[in-house]
């Protein structure tokens, strides 16, 4: 393990690759400040760009992107209540009341501190769990594989629907069916192209990524015709305060810390949860543990209440990259979006990654630490700058992103066909948002389609087409069995309203 | 009886599904994977039966909390101009290239958002997208085509 730190910050410290990370936290913490742009779009605008890098530096930047992003919407959540990222939702509940209370400044840098020692402590954890989870993810066979999906899929849906199970059901069955566009990977035979050239190779993941995040989402915001930026208009400098903390801040906020980080990263590394999931819980158990004094602060600028949330959504973050490093199964969508990334680089990752490509493994563990590091020092003194961007006019703002959606999808293709067809896809996109049909499932299915439909494959054969391949396994039952307490779950939630 | 618009997109999301099916079963394998335990046609057909089956749910159910959209406070008619004005972008960015296309779009994008700033509004179309042109094609060497820029000598 010692040799593949070694080799981890060898790469992680190379120039390039410090500038990368620095790049990628100052981008995605400007980008997860615009609300409704969240660290999934951020990632999406930069793949086009790593394409041009090796795959470590081109992961690491996205790395820094994911964290800044998820950094930025705490920013606006404290500062207009308006949170870029969903994950960071519940910093909103105690830090917009410390803005409105005159210590912004305060609580920006509560939640700096925080998303802080969330990253860096969930790092430590990542360091020691992944070796030897890739180990035990080595006995997984492609029914065990095949039924991980399935739980992940189902996961996803539970979690990001709100309520709406069947609906991100029926995502993920669209963003499967779009994956099997184009040709089968065993027979070469193609499928669902309709004799149009252009589909032959399938849609390319980069398009459905741009199409159901950048591009619906900046038709959203024009449709519903909402200009949050306007609020931080009214914010000046001076309202922000000081970001000097107190002894007492101090030390409630070292208090959450470290069961908040635990929690975060435990939530997590489990497929599907994530960061808002896991904001939220650590916030409902800090309140659980605060003495009846501070339990009354909570939802009125509670020091416990900010922390809390922000290191468990850091946290996460770096538990999502378990499953996706150890297994090649992402955590979450946005991890998800990196998958595809990876694929698109030609490495499939999974327990062998950690043999045959430990420089991108090690790299990517050890650039989190450093882009945590990158993170506290360029965003606690840019706080009151950064916090200007949030004043960027929609007018402006939106052409933008449709630019860089097409722009991005051009430089890939250099067809027409390409970009019709992307906005084809956002203009569906956002008409099933608006009626909160979930993307996040439908990106997650597109991107394991293939795997998910090659893992069936084998385990088909390999039984004689029998579905016993299911319960033969115990590990497969198990997993099995997850999925189908997920949808129970689900079923008597729903019958129970 | 009135029928919410979120069933009316799971009926939609079943016609879907149902013509998905009908082109699965279009899929010409080959004669000896036929009969195999798994050909091209084995997954989507899982699928457009799964899908089918979700939304036949979806409709059936009873709704618990149907979406509600207050169309009256939608823009739908910036929304449709900017739609437009992308798809008049992706048709036109391969025939005059990229600088003129890119920067008529982002002109006229804040022109009908209803920007009227008009010194911000050339400053973030043409010089900016001059240098992101610079950035891509001069630094980054990233082939862009481009015949006006080509005609003025500007790039090889």
């Amino acid at each position: 393990m010692i040799e593949g730190i070694l080799i981890g910050l060898q790469t992680a410290l190379s120039l390039k690759n410090i500038l990368m990370v620095m790049m990628g936290c100052f981008f995605g913490t400007i980008i997860g400040m615009l609300p409704g742009l969240g660290p999934m779009t951020a990632i999406a605008l930069m793949i086009p760009i790593t394409y041009g890098f090796e795959p470590s530096t081109g992961l690491i930047l996205m790395a820094g992107v994911y964290y800044g992003a998820v950094f930025g919407g705490s920013t606006s959540s404290i500062l207009i209540n308006a949170p870029g990222v969903p994950g960071t939702v519940a910093t909103a509940f105690d830090g917009y009341p410390m803005a409105q209370q005159g210590k912004a400044g305060k609580a920006l840098a509560i939640a700096a501190y925080s998303s802080f020692a969330g990253g860096t402590l969930s790092a430590i954890f990542l360091l020691f769990a992944a070796p030897s989870l890739s180990k035990v993810s080595l006995a997984f066979r492609s029914p065990d594989y095949f039924a991980l999906m399935v739980l992940g899929l189902t996961a996803v849906s539970a979690f990001s629907s709100k309520g709406q199970f069947l609906k991100a059901m029926m995502m993920v069955i669209l963003g499967l069916m779009l994956a099997t566009v184009g040709q089968d990977s065993l027979s070469d035979i193609t499928r669902f192209t309709f004799n149009n050239m252009n589909l032959t190779d399938g849609i390319s993941f980069v398009l459905v990524v741009m199409a159901t995040f950048a591009m619906s989402e900046a038709l959203t915001i024009i449709l519903k015709a909402k200009d949050p930026s306007r609020a931080t208009e009214q914010i000046s400098l001076s309202q922000l305060g000081s970001i000097k903390l107190d002894k007492d801040e101090r030390s409630k906020m070292l208090k959450s810390i470290p069961r908040s980080s635990v929690l975060g990263f435990l939530i997590g590394v489990l497929p599907g949860a994530g960061a808002t999931i896991a904001s939220f819980l650590a916030y409902g158990m800090e309140r659980n543990y605060v003495n009846e004094e501070e339990k009354q602060k909570f939802g009125k600028g509670s020091v416990h209440g900010l922390a809390a949330p922000e290191t468990a959504n850091n946290a996460a973050c770096s538990g999502s990259f378990v499953p996706l490093l150890t297994l090649g199964i992402p955590g979450s969508g946005t991890t998800a979006v990196m998958l595809g990334a990876l694929l698109g680089f030609g490495i499939q990752p999974g327990p062998r990654l950690y043999m045959t490509n430990p420089e991108i493994f090690w790299s990517v563990i050890m650039s989190m630490y450093i882009g945590m590091v990158i993170l506290l020092i360029l965003n606690l003194p840019l706080i009151p700058y950064i916090a200007r961007v949030l004043a960027t006019p929609r007018n402006f703002l939106i052409p933008l992103i449709l630019f860089f959606s097409v722009t991005g999808i051009y430089l890939m293709s250099f067809n027409n066909f390409d970009i019709y067809l992307m906005i084809g896809i956002a203009v569906v996109a956002t008409f099933l948002r608006l009626y909160n049909f979930p993307m996040p499932p439908l990106i997650l299915a597109f991107v394991l389609g293939g795997l998910m439909e090659e893992n069936l494959r084998r385990s088909l054969l390999i039984s004689d087409g029998s579905f016993n391949f299911l319960w033969d396994r115990p590990l497969t039952a198990i997993i099995l069995a997850f999925t189908i307490s997920i949808i129970s779950w689900q079923a008597y939630k729903s019958f129970k309203k | 009886m009135r029928i919410s618009t979120d069933k009316i997109i799971s009926l939609l999301f079943f016609v879907l599904s149902a013509f998905y099916l009908y082109q699965t079963y279009q899929i010409q394998v080959f004669s000896f994977d036929e009969n195999a335990p798994f050909n091209a046609k084995t997954f989507p057909t899982f699928l457009a039966y799964l899908g089918m089956f979700l939304s036949t749910l979806y409709v059936a159910l009873p709704e618990r909390n149907p979406s509600k959209v207050d169309h009256k406070v939608l823009d739908y008619k910036s929304t449709l101009y900017l739609i437009i004005i992308v798809t008049i972008y992706g048709f036109v960015l391969l025939k005059i290239g990229f600088f003129l296309s890119t920067s008529f779009f982002l002109f006229f994008s804040y022109y009908f958002l209803g920007e009227r700033r008009w010194i911000w509004m050339l400053i973030l179309s043409f010089p900016f997208v001059a240098m992101f042109m610079f950035l891509l094609h001069g630094l980054l060497d990233i082939y862009l085509r481009d015949p006006f820029l080509k005609m003025l000598g500007i790039i090889g």
